[in-house]
């Protein structure tokens, strides 16, 4: 029986990538402020590391996303396991390029003869009032480019699990971390391995209701469970985890059983990967549906700044609440 | 031109083995026109004919282990670098033999048999990658050198400047090699470049930047010499760049009004091919018979090239779901 330990989302990270880097000295990680004599990152998820590997394998960058995204796609081809880190979610517009065109594509254009495994480490999420080019949730973006897995957990144990399986994929990875699921103490087995990508995680078990999330916005579902148990509604939450590939076989498993969804996620609702998952889940399950797929998420607008606008702008445990009820309905 | 103290000279064999590589680039290119012409390849090409000697010399000091970057405009780096034509046509023809099984064409083609890493569409996009490759040869304890192709239009772009700066600051073995062709597509040098030598631009990245006769093999070989001994010395890298003038303008079939008439037949009437081939015989580094030899023996290898990728199968449709990760997407 593996013991359990309490940690959150940042220590779990970080003892990860500690095991990656003595397992395998391969791994390398590269990103601004890394290294501990620049802090260990500005919220130390990289902290310890350069002191214990070096600083040939721990690598402070200048602030330059497409030189740092380049450096982790080259070493990657010539045979080691990149973690980089780009500090926040929105500069990685700044290296679209390199991962989009080239970390993603190099396997395919190459035939199969080069392969690029790079963990891309990014945090991002509303609520922490950081506005409009700190906070966004681009997982559709890169969710809709081939080659590159989109992975994004809500709790420790699974931060640890899917980082040990995002360093062990041949393939790039997008690892997304958000600020609003940090600090959040949970249980992390001793022993906690790898976590599949592309598995989802129910973390509560229904028959009334599906509903699908992820990230952060996991953690908003779980604060809606109560009320929606009060109100005599039996959900189904499903944590998705990895968004590309995301779980089908869960999810429409899920719905057959209860007939009913509600995706909800931070990202704006328009052109969201709600949409995807609403328009498969109507294509395979039509006949099936006992009310209309919703969807919740962001307005169609920048993350604002001012507090109430900002919170306005998250989809809150007391949306989901309603959602339901309305599906229900 | 920049000169360098003690800069070594090509001695005969140098110099035939670089006229053998601009050879094999032009025979080859003269092919694929030929064959774009008749319709058998269908794919823009963007040709560097009369830039011949830049990679021709560089390749000249490079072994298999080295690696090259390079961009759209870079099959004469790729056949310079050594390779293989009959994959390279079958590429360039969309099959299944072809180095990318077809999937890539000739602006994303990889070889890294023969260090071949990366072929890139995007201007500027060689250079942040050839510096992850040059940060593995340091990690690997190599002695690997990375070359990263690329035009004068790409130091405009970011990934040029971020690629210097961490190249330099990580004492990298990369030797970023620009030829400046005096045009960016069909915009002139001085029309978007506000300095009036790339070179220059080292100097804000603390590296040496060195601007060579990219059509002289002497010049080209004094400077690539000292480039790649720096690089493999553990020095850090090189800007290295090289003029030159393309002849066929940006893409097969534009047509090159943006160049004069006047600076376009002074530059053919200077073409480097010939010229090279003349000064060998002249100064008796190869004779006449030698080198008509040479160019059959090459124009046999492009031959049996062409007809083994034009031969070639489509690649199967099932293509489109393999390679996309390294595990097979189920359809």
């Amino acid at each position: 029986m593996s013991e359990m330990v309490k940690m959150h989302a940042v220590q779990a990270i970080n003892a990860a990538l500690h095991e990656a880097m003595a397992a395998d000295d391969k791994v390398l990680v590269l990103g601004e402020d890394v290294g501990d004599k620049e802090g260990g990152g500005i919220t130390g998820i990289t902290s310890g590391l350069s002191t214990k590997f070096g600083d040939d394998r721990v690598k402070s960058t200048p602030i330059a996303e497409q030189a740092i995204m380049g450096a982790a796609i080259g070493a990657a081809m010539a045979g080691y396991k990149v973690v980089a880190e780009i500090m926040m979610m929105n500069f990685t517009t700044v290296a679209m390029d390199m991962i989009v065109n080239h970390a993603a594509k190099l396997r395919f254009m190459s035939g199969g003869q080069t392969s690029v495994p790079i963990v891309i480490r990014t945090l991002t999420g509303a609520g922490w009032q950081t506005a409009g080019q700190h906070s966004d949730f681009l997982e559709g973006w890169f969710a809709h480019v081939a080659g590159i897995k989109v992975v994004c957990p809500a709790f420790p144990a699974d931060y640890k699990g899917l980082m040990l399986s995002c360093i062990q994929d041949p393939d790039p990875c997008i690892f997304v971390e958000a600020g609003g699921t940090f600090f959040i103490p949970n249980d992390v087995p001793d022993d906690q391995g790898p976590i599949p990508l592309g598995k989802a995680n129910v973390v509560q078990e229904g028959t009334d209701v599906t509903i699908v999330t992820w990230s952060a916005q996991t953690i908003r579902t779980m604060a809606a469970a109560e009320a929606i148990a009060e109100a005599g509604i039996s959900a189904e939450i499903i944590d998705l985890r990895t968004i590309s590939p995301w779980d089908k076989e869960t999810v429409l498993a899920s719905v057959e059983k209860t007939g009913r969804l509600l995706v909800a996620h931070e990202a704006s609702r328009n052109f969201g990967p709600g949409g995807e998952i609403a328009a498969t889940v109507s294509e395979e399950l039509f006949g099936k549906l006992k009310a209309p797929v919703k969807r919740l998420g962001g307005p169609t607008c920048a993350v604002p700044f001012a507090k109430n606008l900002e919170t306005a702008f998250i989809v809150q445990p007391e949306d989901i609440v309603a959602a339901v009820k309305e599906i229900m309905a | 031109m920049a000169e360098l103290s003690n800069a070594p000279k090509p001695a005969s064999e140098d110099l035939v083995d670089i006229y053998r590589r601009m050879l094999r680039i032009e025979r080859n290119e003269d092919a694929v026109l030929a064959s774009m012409r008749r319709g058998r390849l269908t794919m823009p090409y963007y040709s560097a004919r009369g830039q011949e000697v830049i990679p021709s010399t560089i390749s000249h000091f490079l072994n298999d282990e080295d690696q090259i970057c390079t961009i759209y405009r870079g099959i004469q780096d790729m056949v310079a670098k050594g390779i293989p034509l009959k994959p390279l046509w079958a590429e360039l023809a969309g099959r299944v033999d072809g180095t990318c099984k077809g999937k890539g064409g000739a602006m994303h083609m990889t070889h890294p048999e023969t260090g071949i890493m990366v072929t890139t569409g995007i201007v500027g996009s060689s250079m942040p990658i050839a510096n992850g490759l040059g940060w593995a040869a340091k990690l690997d304890g190599s002695k690997r050198v990375v070359i990263a192709y690329f035009g004068d239009g790409a130091s405009n772009i970011g990934a040029f400047h971020e690629s210097l700066n961490m190249a330099s600051l990580w004492k990298l073995p990369v030797i970023f090699v620009c030829a400046n062709n005096r045009f960016a597509e069909h915009t002139r040098y001085e029309d978007g470049t506000a300095v009036d030598q790339i070179s220059k631009r080292a100097v804000g990245y603390n590296m040496p930047g060195f601007t060579v006769d990219g059509n002289d093999p002497d010049d080209m070989f004094a400077h690539a010499s000292a480039a790649i001994q720096r690089a493999r010395a553990g020095e850090g890298p090189t800007l290295l760049e090289c003029m030159t003038f393309r002849f066929r303008g940006h893409v097969i079939g534009d047509d090159d009004k943006y160049m004069t008439k006047e600076e376009k037949e002074a530059a053919m009437a200077a073409d480097p091919l010939p010229a090279l081939r003349a000064r060998l015989v002249s100064e008796g580094h190869a004779t006449e018979e030698e080198l008509t030899n040479m160019q059959e023996k090459i124009e046999k290898e492009v031959e049996e090239a062409r007809d083994f990728g034009l031969e070639s199968e489509l690649p199967s449709l099932d293509e489109l779901r393999r390679d996309v990760f390294a595990e097979e997407i189920p359809a």
